[in-house]
């Protein structure tokens, strides 16, 4: 078992007041908060903080874990000396507001647990028959999915209860309906396949945040879909007849003469489809053909002849 | 993996075509109704309709009253905090999303 080294997670010296161990938490806490933070590590890093805390800002515990703090460095091989925590009193099991269910094997051999087999109970769900929480998860699917729906397969990974009283890594697979319509950052509910009742109460809900993988070349917000079409300098300047992919297949689009970089086509109801469908929208990217044979830098040279053309102008020089 | 696991499983979206009522998201969030009211008077919540007894909130409703209740509890701010939190999160969600776009041009 690796020590922890608590206050080094918190960021403060051994002897802050507790005021200061208070306004450390309560920084960390925004930063990697699960629901606001986008630090790869959000999750981890808040559980660590959280565990953290609950031990640095109760003196009691605080006092017994510093008498064992001076010997070991955080990550080091660690053993409680039998004995450690006498002439001092905890009230047991009295965990002043974290979830104690994710934290540390440490922390559990210092503190003890059984605080997460209560706190079903405490938050308001009938005794020994709770309902199980309910799980969240991300499932990436590809555009294609969401015009066309889909079945999608994944696996996910998560903790039980083994029969030891241990809580086990467990990995299922699911088969799921992905419906054609679906919309990035949605979420799609599945009755009873979150965490496991306690008792009789029955499972809990499995939501899944849509999140669709990067296209290479479509680009998702909202209901809307976006693509940047490269076009010929001619085409741009005389119009022209092209073809250009949808997600639903290629499409002939007519280009109006003069068009510049940036300007937007829309094709009405192309978007994701649903009952209001979205747009898809067409950027047109000018592309330059490369000077690289001796009639192509030829041609640039007369065009430059043929046109007089300051693209600067705007600027001033 | 036994066969039953992978049988097809379909789910509702949230955001979509999904309606509940007020005592199914009581229930769900384990709230007690007078604690919705505090949520739908900061717009966490937005039901449809006008009298409680019939109002419908969106599927959607259910996630973003939990993630209030997990911002209360754990960063200490009142349910106004968390309205403002949430907001701004979507906000930021919709940049980010544009971002991305103008990013990856080119």
């Amino acid at each position: 078992m690796e020590f922890k080294d608590y206050y080094e997670i918190m960021g403060v010296k051994k002897d802050a007041t507790q005021d200061e161990i208070k306004r450390a938490y309560r920084k960390l806490a925004r930063k990697y908060h699960p629901d606001v933070s986008k630090e790869p590590d959000a999750e981890k890093r808040f559980k660590e903080v959280g565990e953290a805390y609950e031990v640095l800002k109760d003196p009691e515990k605080r006092a017994a874990y510093d008498q064992l703090g001076t010997n070991y460095k955080a990550g080091e091989d660690f053993r409680p000396p039998p004995g450690w925590d006498q002439g001092f009193e905890f009230h047991g099991g009295d965990f002043t507001g974290a979830d104690a269910s994710g934290f540390s094997d440490f922390f559990e051999q210092l503190f003890g647990r059984g605080f997460s087999y209560s706190s079903g109970a405490s938050r308001g769900g009938a005794e020994y028959h709770t309902r199980g929480n309910d799980t969240h998860a991300k499932i990436l699917i590809d555009l294609e999915d969401a015009y066309h729906g889909a079945n999608k397969t994944m696996t996910l990974k998560h903790t039980e209860l083994g029969p030891d009283g241990r809580p086990q890594v467990k990995e299922r697979t699911l088969n799921v309906r992905i419906p054609k319509g679906v919309r990035q950052g949605q979420h799609l509910r599945l009755a009873k396949q979150g965490g496991a009742g306690i008792g009789k109460g029955e499972a809990g809900d499995l939501f899944l945040e849509i999140q669709f993988k990067p296209h290479p070349y479509y680009h998702i917000e909202g209901k809307d879909v976006y693509l940047d079409l490269p076009l010929a300098p001619w085409e741009a300047a005389l119009g022209a007849k092209i073809k250009a992919p949808t997600p639903t297949g290629p499409v002939d689009l007519k280009i109006p003469p003069g068009s510049a970089a940036g300007r937007k086509l829309r094709l009405k109801g192309k978007g994701i489809p649903g009952k209001q469908p979205g747009d898809l929208y067409v950027i047109l990217q000018i592309a330059l053909p490369p000077a690289d044979t001796e009639s192509a830098k030829q041609a640039y040279r007369e065009f430059e002849k043929a046109v007089p053309f300051n693209p600067r102008a705007s600027l001033g020089v | 993996m036994t066969k039953q696991m992978m049988s097809l499983l379909s789910g509702d979206v949230l955001e979509d075509n999904m309606e509940i009522t007020l005592a199914e998201l009581c229930r769900i969030c384990r709230l007690p109704a007078e604690r919705v009211f505090e949520l739908v008077e900061e717009g966490i919540a937005e039901p449809l309709g006008q009298d409680p007894q019939y109002w419908r909130f969106q599927g959607i409703s259910v996630l973003r009253v939990r993630c209030a209740l997990r911002l209360e509890h754990d960063l200490g701010i009142n349910t106004a905090g968390a309205a403002l939190v949430l907001d701004l999160l979507d906000e930021i969600e919709t940049m980010r999303t544009r971002l991305n776009r103008f990013e990856n041009l080119g």
